[in-house]
This record gives C-alpha cells, structure tokens and sequence, in this order.
C-alpha cells in the first residue's frame, strides 16, 4: 500500500516539524517565551502545517487526475484493429486495466517477477491461465495488442505513482525546510497558523459544493452518453418500458413517472391527513402530558430506517391487503406487491415527517392571533380552521411539498414493496415500478456500463434529481417567506 | 353635552328574542359545539392512528423476528469412524483433508439411527435406504452440518476414533417445523421434507433429542447461501457496517465540524457562502439514491475503488450525513451566546482562539449529539449501498485485516436484510426480520447515547 505508506510519511516529517519548529523558536530566544512572537506551539504547528497540507493536497489531486491522464494515453495506443466487432474503445480499456492488475497481482505474488511481467508476449505465452493461477479471472482470450497495452499501462502508470511519490515527497520536504528557516522569534507563527486554519476550514465548507459539482456531473455526462444511445424524445414521452439486456428495448420514461407519482399521491392522502390532525391536536388540545408522550412516539416511526418500511409492505401488509382484496377476497389484487401497499407504507412512514413539520409552524402561529379569536367566543375548532390554519398554511403546503419530494425520491419501499412490472393504469391494486426502484435494478444487473439499459438509470436519475430538487426549493421558498411574516 | 340616546347596537336585521332558558343550549351552540367535540376526535384519532402504525409495526418486526434467535438442533453422539475418515491410520492431516465433506453423511447417520433406537421410537425412516449418496434421513439436517463434523475434524484429528457428543443442526424446514413456519399442510407440496419426518420430530423432540436453542451463530456468523438459510448469520455484515461507520465518523465529523465553524463563525456575507448554504440545505434533501448513482460514477468507474467495498460505502455515507452534521453543528454553534466569544476576545484571544478554545468545547456535546444521529442516520441507509454492489453475493468471509476490512467486498447490516427479504425461501424473512431486530438495536443504543449526552451536558443559556 504505497500511498498509505507516503500519508504515513509526510504525518511523520509534519510530526517531526512540529518538534524542531517549536524547539528552533524557542532556541531562537534563548528559551525566554516573552521574546517570541507567539505561543511556542503555534511555531512548531506552523512548520507542521506547511508540511502536511499541501502535500496531501497535491496527493489527492494526483491520485484524481492519474487515472484520467493514463487511460487518455493507453487508449490513444490502442489500435482501431483491436477494437473488435460489437466492442468499443472503452470495454477493451477495461479488459486492459484488468490484465494490468493482474500483472500486478501475479508479480506482488510471487507467479512472475518484474521482468517476466514486463516483456512475455501473448504470442509465446498463455497470459490468461498465468493469470488464472493468482485467481484473476479474464473473460477472453488475451490478445497481443491487449497485453502490449496493459505493460505499457503498467509502465505509465507506474511511472505516475513514481512521480507522484517523489512530488508528494517533494513537497513536504519544500514546506518543512521553507518553514523552518522563516521560525525566527519574530516570526508571526501564530497569524501564519490562522490564516492556514482558515483555508482548511473554507476547504471543508467548499466540499459541500463539490459534492453537488460530483453529482451532477456524474448524471450529465452518462446522461448525454445515453441520450447518444437512445433518442430524448423517446425517453421522455415513451410509454412503454421494456428493457432487455440483448438490446431493442423501450426505455420510455412515462410508465415509470405515473407509478412514482401514484404512489406518491396514495402516501400522501395517508399521511398528510393523519400527521396534520395529528400536528393539530398536540399542539392546540393536547395536554403537556399526552404532547411529552405521543409526540416522540410518533417520531419514533420517522427513525426507523427505510429497509424496515420496505419488509413491513413486503411480508406484512401486502398479504394483509391481499387477504382483503384478493381473490379470496374482493378480488381484485393480484399479488402482495401493488401501489396500494407501497402508497399506504410510505404514508406511515412520512406521517411523522408532516407531523413535526406542521407543529413547528402552527407554534409559530402567534399566540395573539387565537386569543383575539377566542376572545370573539370562537370554539378552539372554528379558532383553529378559521384563524390559525390560514396562517399558517404557506408553512404547512412547503411541509406538503417536502413530504412528496420525499416520496418520490424513496427507493427501498417501493422496490420491495411495489412490484417491478411498469404500468400505466389506474387501478392502485395492480404493481407498478418507479423511477427510483428502475435505477436499482438497471444498476445492480450485469449489464456493462456501456449498454443504453445502464446507462437509463443515469437518465432517470437525473429526473430524479431535477424534480426533487426544483419541489425542495420551491417548498423552501415558501416556508422561508411565510417565517418573515411573524419574526 | 347632550344626552344622546342609546341606540340599539345590532341595528342590522333583528334578531329573534332568545326564547327558553339560558342554560340550555340553542340549536346552533349544540351545532357548533357538536363540531368542535368531532374536531377534537378527528385528532385523537390521528394521534391513535399514528401509534396504532407505530405499534403494528414493532408487533411486526417482533413477533416474525424473535424466532430468529432460537435454532433447532439435535443433541447427537457422533462416532468419528476411523475406516471413514482416516483409511491409513496415520493421521496425517493431508489424508484427512482428503476425504471429502459427503463422507461424513453416514457418520450422521448412524448417530440419528442410534438416537431412534435408543429412545425406542418407530419410524419407517428407521429402515430407509441409503441410494446412491443419499438417504431419506439426510433431510433432517442442514447441508452445512457435515461440513461443522469435517470442521471439528480438522481443527482436532484427535477426535478421530471417538464418540463425541456433537449438537447438529437440524434442516430449516424442521426449524420451521418447530417454530410453526412450517404446517403439515404447507409440507404436502414440499419436496424438502415428508410427513414421516414431522412425525420423526415430534418423536425426537419429545425425547429431547431435538431442542431449540440459542441462536449466536445469527449473530456473529457468516451469511450462508441459498439452500442453507440455518445457517445464515449477519457477523460479516455487521463488520461491514462497522468498517463504514468508521469511514463516515472519520470523514463527517472533521469535515462537517470545519465547515459549520467557517459559516458560522467566519464566513463573510457573500455570493460564495451563500451558495455554500444553498447547496447544503438542497444536500440534504435529495434522494439518497441518487448518492448511490454519485458512489458509483465518481468512486467505483472514475476512480477505481474496488466494487462492494465498505471504503466506499462510507464514502457514499460520509457525502450524505455531511448535511445533517453542518446542520446540527451549526445550531449547537449558534446557541452559544456572544458574550462568550466576546470575553475571550476581551482578554485578547485572536477569534481563531476565541473558537476553538470557547465556543467549540462549549457547543461539543451539542456536535456530538448531532453527530451520532447523523451516524444511526447513514447505518440504517440501504438505497446507496445497492448501487454500488454490496448486495447480491454471499458475505461469508471476514475480512483478515483493517485493509481488508475497508478494501474487500462485504456487505452491511441493511443490505444483508434487503438481501434476505428478496432470497426465495421464506426462512430467510425470518432471518430478515431477526437482522431488523438487532438493527433496531443498535439505532435505539445510538439514539439514547444522545438523549443523555443532551440532558447531560447541554446548557441553556
């Protein structure tokens, strides 16, 4: 593990730079603290600073831009011949990569020295079953132009880690001895530490950001890649969804779209009704002793984690629903699996998710409003319905808003609990599949990334994405300018 | 001043004289009175509902998981026999090694037979026949028990030669048996066991050769495969989520910790920390598979991390729980009043000093409260972990190491659930809902850890 190695290395010299850095400061003054410009240990932390965090900086970004760079290049070294009928650029790179790292293993093993990994040729040699004695399985047959590629990937890549070390190495080295010859009493350690600090810190606020940066890049560029596969205007208004890993297939997004938003309308005539009466009760009626008990109670049901939700649908209320409607029953469901079960499951999942939130704002209704209104002699109902729901209703449609956003963005659920065959019908006892249960199963199948039945899950995701996002900062729009009405 | 005369205030159109007496309610107070009692049960029964959910659910997860716990097994002397298992008598490991796990059918056998005989039970399967390799007998046990007699074998080839008392488990449709999974009726359609058999159980069990007992294979064993859902454990998983844990508490809690102290304490009001609070606030809101789609475009096919790996996992996890540290972070930061940082400020303090010499320790239980919830948040969370392939294969191995621990495929505790939820056999529920139970447990330890750091330490200003 050489990059673990070289973490470890530079923690050491930052280690070691906090000892000398410390000790030159303070023999700088002849050990009178009073002549130095900070504390001791600000010197000391200064050099082990300027050590560590550029060197690790400059360590992860290599370690991001390596593989990009190598691949560019072992790519351009692959002929147009020995990309193969009903292959592309990027399957063959990968095989690459896989013999590359079993040249690897079979060298950390012992199978092969440096040189025989270097130099056997595919020609002379059965590189496959060599491979297959270290426990490296290769699909095909391991051709020359393949083989050539993976040594010369080896060897680049090997070179880049070389490199990479002697930089890293480098600049460790650079920050220590830079900062040590600046320690002088005089030094301004303690602002030069500060200042340092605060670029950790901006550093970590950012990775917020980046991560929003990775995710949507992530979904635009297999999104465009697909949408290179599969016509757009197919995806977006196809109404059937038959995906079959030979190719041909529909991939229409429709079918998907009305099952998420079916079940998400069944989860929220469940919980929307009973999380707002709910909300209603504990903070206008309820006394301080029932509000101590239900109300954590109830949000017990928001902590329990999805996967519970999912097997209560699968082996508890969808036989239920099925006894009932059934065809011992009414007879009119098919299986346990249906959008009536997901629907009624998510609901309970997402009353404490209304509950809390509607409390939060009917508390934040002003006690004034419903002493004026019962002082006029309203009941508490009529104060409630007439006065305190109509003020708070733009807080209480964001909490609507961000319960559905919720729904549809909920996978385990819906991929246990509504079926997978994709349907446009009305009747909510049939099984239905959403847009989050078809991401799973696109992706967890042994469909190669390159195919347009994978790729559709990075389509898919991206609608995901864009319709919950747009529902959060609308519903958060509108609670935020409903709370400036009373503060 | 003039007298003006009193008018009538409700000069509107009048209305009728208040006929019968005052403390009877008129028609219309009853009306309103009536909705306001209907008003106030639709909120009970909310409240009712609510909990109803709260407790079928738990009802749920007990009553079909609880038996998770128990596993039947049958008390046996198993003969070693040395013509079986060591032909030369030398005892060298590598012919013992050599005798395949099969050969340690008849041994099992014959310890049932001996059990039959010895308890005077009457079973036509007493006298069934041995065909090819297999005999009717067979059905009784687990696949894996001949591999735990090779096992014990190997570990102590001085066992060879002796008779051992030896607790083998039983097959999992005679499991369900005795759990009242498996009904005779269910068995009729059933090729994995006749009615001879249940009744052989019910003799056995009677002679107290077949006992539940207490199952602590399902909770520190390895996951086991399709056919032998006895076996069936989460030890590997619950590595897995622990090596997790691991990652995101070393990845969100610095990394939020440093984020909330420059937004709430040195960021400038501009362009760029808004969109920091923007994109934070948006974070947290979206749908944790699309995380699992981040986890597998950035981590597995951009940079190459190994597949399944719980590195990953915790990676993907760290990302989400971020949003929840700032958030909490940030609140637990604010709640700590100025004066604070303006005495330290007074005295001379830099406001880096100011920070993180009095504001941070003050606000730390409050973090760390924010931070296990954060935890028990992402331990739970399965969506992700799909996406980047810690499902669908059988997490037998523990990992040899700390590296191996966070670089080799394993699953964790909720994926191992969805796993067995969608295995065909209905013995995996069980253990399914058995895996919700301990699951549960640990959510409910993590949450009351924060309870008792908040009403421990939490200060109110």
């Amino acid at each position: 593990m050489p990059v673990l190695w070289l973490v470890l290395i530079v923690f050491a010299l930052g280690a070691l730079g906090f000892v000398l850095g410390r000790r030159r400061a303070l023999g700088g003054a002849g050990g009178d603290i009073r002549l130095l410009h900070s504390l001791p240990s600000y010197y000391g932390t200064n050099v082990a600073l300027l050590t560590v965090v550029p060197a690790l900086f400059l360590l992860g970004i290599w370690l991001l831009v390596q593989p990009i760079v190598v691949d560019a290049k072992v790519s351009a070294l692959l002929p147009d011949s020995a990309i193969s009928e009903g292959t592309t650029r990027d399957l063959v790179m990968s095989d690459v990569r896989r013999i590359a790292e079993g040249l690897d293993k079979a060298v950390a093993e012992g199978a092969m020295t440096h040189a025989q990994a270097r130099d056997i040729r595919a020609e002379f040699t059965d590189v496959r079953n060599r491979l297959g004695a270290v426990g490296v399985a290769l699909g095909s047959r391991v051709g020359a132009p393949e083989l050539f590629a993976a040594q010369r990937y080896r060897r680049i890549a090997g070179e880049g880690s070389l490199a990479m070390t002697g930089a890293v190495l480098a600049l460790a080295l650079g920050g220590f001895a830079l900062s040590l010859i600046r320690t002088t009493p005089s030094f301004r350690a303690r602002n030069s530490v500060e200042t340092g600090i605060r670029y950790v810190l901006i550093f970590a606020a950012t990775i917020a950001v980046l991560t929003t940066i990775g995710i949507v890049l992530s979904l635009v560029f297999n999104t465009i890649d697909f949408f290179r596969l599969y016509p757009a205007w197919d995806f977006f208004f196809g109404t059937t969804w038959s995906p079959s890993f030979g190719g041909g297939s529909d991939l229409g997004i429709l079918p998907l779209l009305w099952g998420t938003f079916y079940i998400s309308i069944i989860a929220l005539a469940v919980s929307v009704p009973i999380g707002l009466f709910a909300a209603i009760y504990l903070s206008e009626y309820a006394t301080p002793h029932v509000r101590a008990f239900a109300k954590p109670m109830i949000e017990v049901l928001a902590g329990i984690p999805t996967i519970v939700y999912g097997l209560f649908a699968l082996l508890t209320v969808g036989p239920l629903l099925l006894k009932v409607f059934g065809q011992d029953g009414v007879g009119l469901m098919q299986a346990g699996t249906a959008v009536v079960t997901a629907g009624l499951v998510m609901g309970i999942m997402l009353i404490p998710f209304v509950s809390s939130l509607s409390d939060d704002i009917i508390n934040a209704v002003p006690q004034s409003m419903r002493d004026g209104s019962l002082g006029l002699g309203a009941t508490r109902s009529e104060t409630v319905r007439q006065v305190v729901l109509p003020a708070a209703l733009p807080g209480i449609v964001g909490a609507i808003l961000l319960a559905a956003s919720r729904a549809i963005g909920e996978t385990m659920i819906v991929v246990l609990g509504a079926g997978a065959a994709a349907n446009l019908s009305l009747n909510p006892f049939e099984a239905m599949t959403t847009v989050t249960a078809k991401i799973v199963s696109q992706l967890t199948g042994d469909a190669d990334f390159a195919s347009p039945e994978a790729l559709v899950a990075f389509a898919l995701g991206m609608t995901l994405f864009v319709i919950t996002l747009g529902l959060n900062v609308f519903a958060l729009y509108i609670v935020r300018k409903y709370r400036e009405q009373y503060e | 001043m003039t007298d003006v005369p009193f008018t009538d205030a409700s000069s509107g159109p009048a209305r009728p004289a208040r006929t019968g007496s005052l403390l009877e309610a008129d028609a219309r107070t009853r009306r309103r009175n009536a909705a306001e009692a209907r008003f106030r049960l639709y909120g009970i029964a909310a409240v009712g509902v609510g909990l109803f959910f709260l407790a079928a659910l738990l009802y749920a997860i007990f009553s079909n998981g609880i038996g998770a716990f128990q596993q039947t097994g049958y008390t046996l002397q198993v003969e070693f026999r040395e013509d079986v298992l060591d032909k030369t008598g030398n005892r060298d490991l590598e012919d013992i090694k050599s005798v395949k796990t099969f050969a340690y059918s008849p041994l099992l056998r014959a310890a049932m037979l001996r059990e039959i005989e010895t308890h005077g039970i009457d079973t036509p399967l007493a006298d069934a026949k041995v065909t090819g390799f297999s005999s009717p007998l067979d059905k009784l046990f687990s696949d894996g028990a001949r591999s735990t007699l090779r096992d014990m074998v190997l570990a102590d080839p001085s066992l060879i030669g002796q008779t051992v008392a030896v607790r083998i488990l039983a097959s999992s449709r005679v499991d369900g048996y005795l759990k009242g999974r498996v009904s005779r009726e269910s068995i009729e359609r059933d090729k994995n066991l006749d009615a001879v058999h249940l009744d052989l159980i019910d003799k056995l069990r009677d002679a107290g050769v077949a006992t539940k007992g207490f199952n602590l294979a399902f909770i520190t064993g390895p996951d086991a495969s399709d056919a032998r859902p006895e076996q069936a454990g989460l030890g590997v998983a619950m590595l897995g989520s622990l090596y997790m844990m691991i990652v995101v508490l070393l990845l969100s809690l610095p990394i939020g910790v440093a984020a909330s102290i420059y937004l709430e304490e040195f960021a400038p009001q501009n362009r760029f920390t808004d969109i920091i609070e923007v994109n934070i606030s948006n974070l947290a809101a979206v749908p944790s598979i699309v995380f699992g789609i981040l986890g597998l475009a950035v981590f597995i096919q951009f940079v190459h991390l190994p597949q399944s790996a719980p590195l990953v996992g915790g990676l993907v996890l760290s990302l989400m729980t971020l949003p929840t540290i700032i958030i909490s972070t940030r609140a637990s930061l604010k709640a700590v009043p100025p004066s604070i940082r303006d005495a330290a400020l007074g005295v001379g303090a830099s406001k880096m000093q100011a920070v993180f010499h009095h504001v941070l320790p003050l606000a730390m239980p409050g973090i760390l409260t924010g931070t296990i919830i954060g935890l028990a948040q992402a331990l739970g969370e399965t969506a992700p972990l799909l996406l980047i392939g810690m499902v669908g294969f059988i997490a037998s191995n523990y990992p040899d190491g700390a590296i191996s621990g966070f670089l080799a495929p394993n699953s964790a505790m909720p994926a191992q659930i969805y796993e067995w939820a969608k295995r065909a056999d209905p013995a995996f529920y069980e253990r399914a809902w058995g895996g919700i139970i301990i699951l549960l447990l640990f959510l409910m330890t993590m949450n009351i850890i924060a309870i008792i750091l908040r009403r421990r330490f939490e200060r109110r200003w």
